[in-house]
């Protein structure tokens, strides 16, 4: 089962009116900038619970999903 | 051509979105309920776990719980159910424009001439509404309304079926006529005195028999019985208008005097009042739906000669109307004020000689009174008559309530009170 956390994100609108990630804020105040965004769709976090736009992201070289839920975004965090 | 008509339904759908927040409750057994402490303490709906204990929708917590002692329950959050179920109606609106919503967890769509095969369509659906959403649907494919709606009751959840020209007969006629929209319990016994069990029994019945037992409805189930259904997919837009606005309660403790009555009168007309002048209806027939401890209901109505939209002047009809036929043979339990006859509010009025002055001063005062609530929420302005005892009126209902399935032979269009 993970944890769903709540973070910080800085994101920007693309002329085309799409919004971006860039750079998350992770619990304990350490930034990660968002290398690439893969894929952007609607899904449901089955681990966590709860559903969003799902961005899969490229982050320090590994894939990681970040949720776009109304205007929260959300990652889905291992147990800890 | 035939047309080509899906029904989705949202499987357990308050269960569903609440083990779709929280992972952690899919394992166990788990029912959406009311509030004990203010007697609401139903299931309103179970997950597939809690079913297999024999749980059913409308039973109270305290049974289901001595079926299942590990039963969590979960406090309803309409709001969440709400956005769920607008998020599946624009995945649906996708395919076509033409989607009639039927309460919040089931619609309609027509597909014809989409191009597309319509069984690949439904599954389409079912796997992006469990993809994106993470809840499922059951769905039904069929050439009219009515047997979509059988096809998706007919396996599920998660799952479709496809009634055609060619197996209804094999598959639809077999199922009980209960499981038809319009057959409620009445029909069912009326239909069982005469040994019509099935909806085969019904096609294949007499329909002047039919007739005979349940009036025009008798030939009109006929023919749906044998795939003759019409009823075309009307798109929420241009749903056919309101015919009552009306809100009930069930009270926190039972109504024992005029003055309980009076109160929780003035909470229910306050909400209904509202609810008119913001859709710019009036109506002159007052109904009040009275249950008692037993839980014996009792309705009544009345037909007044003016049209009345101001929560005064719906509340003193709703007593009037209490005074003339209730006689406290037992305490109340439950109370539901509805309007219905309702026309535009801009119909044309008598004005009354001794009184006109009255109501446009009464308009007046709930126009100032609406708007004070809708910039600075429901509790910014109250009726010393609510003060008197919070405990049972209990907060605004207008913020509370939520909307029911209409009807879909456009018979009723019941919305219902506070949860």
């Amino acid at each position: 089962m993970s944890r769903k956390v709540y973070v910080e994100v800085a994101a920007v609108f693309t002329p085309e009116g799409q919004v971006m990630p860039r750079q998350v804020r992770w619990e304990d105040g350490t930034v990660y900038a968002v290398d690439r965004v893969l894929d952007i769709r609607r899904a449901a976090a089955t681990k966590a619970g709860g559903c969003g736009l799902r961005y899969t992201c490229r982050i320090r070289g590994r894939q990681t999903y970040l949720f776009l839920d109304e205007d929260r975004w959300f990652v889905e965090a291992k147990e800890a | 051509m035939d047309r080509q008509i899906l029904h989705v339904d949202c499987n357990k759908f308050y269960a569903s979105v609440e083990c779709c927040l929280n992972p952690e409750l899919r394992d166990k057994p788990v029912v959406v309920g009311g509030n004990e402490a203010s007697r609401h303490g139903i299931v309103l709906t179970k997950n597939e776990i809690a079913a297999r204990y024999d749980i059913g929708t409308g039973e109270t917590l305290w049974s289901a719980r001595q079926k299942c002692p590990d039963l969590v329950v979960v406090p309803p959050h309409f709001p969440t159910y709400t956005r769920f179920s607008g998020m599946v109606r624009e995945i649906l609106r996708g395919y076509t424009p033409l989607v009639e919503p039927f309460g919040l967890d089931e619609a309609w769509l027509d597909v014809t001439g989409c191009r597309r095969d319509p069984v690949e369509i439904a599954h389409e659906i079912r796997r992006r509404v469990k993809e994106e959403l993470g809840i499922t649907v059951s769905v039904g494919v069929s050439f009219n309304k009515s047997f979509a709606k059988l096809g998706s009751d007919y396996k599920k959840p998660d799952a479709v079926t496809v009634f055609s020209r060619e197996n209804y007969r094999d598959l639809v006629w077999p199922l009980p006529a209960g499981d038809l929209l319009f057959v409620g319990r009445s029909t069912r016994k009326k239909l069982a005195e005469r040994f019509i069990f099935t909806i085969g029994d019904v096609a294949r019945a007499d329909p002047a028999l039919l007739q005979a037992l349940l009036g025009k409805w008798g030939p009109a189930l006929h023919a749906v019985a044998n795939g003759r259904d019409s009823q075309p997919v009307i798109p929420s837009e241009q749903a056919a208008a309101v015919q009552s606005v009306s809100n009930g309660m069930t009270t926190p403790r039972d109504l024992t005097d005029d003055r309980d009555v009076q109160r929780v009168l003035m909470v229910l007309s306050e909400s209904v009042g509202r609810r008119l002048r913001e859709q710019h209806m009036t109506g002159r027939t007052i109904e009040l739906h009275l249950r008692d401890n037993q839980l014996v209901t009792r309705s009544h109505r009345v037909t007044l000669d003016h049209y009345v939209q101001s929560t005064n002047d719906i509340a003193g009809a709703a007593f009037a109307l209490f005074k003339d036929s209730y006689r406290w043979q037992r305490p109340l339990r439950s109370v539901t004020v509805g309007v219905t006859s309702l026309e535009p509010d801009t119909i044309p009025c008598q004005l009354d000689m001794t009184d006109s002055a009255g109501r446009e001063k009464r308009e007046q005062l709930d126009r100032a009174v609406d708007g004070l609530r809708q910039r600075f929420g429901d509790k910014c302005i109250r009726r010393a008559i609510l003060l008197e005892d919070p405990d049972l009126t209990g907060d605004s209902l207008y913020e509370t309530h939520t909307v029911h399935p209409t009807g879909f032979s456009g018979k009723t269009d019941e919305i219902g009170g506070k949860e």
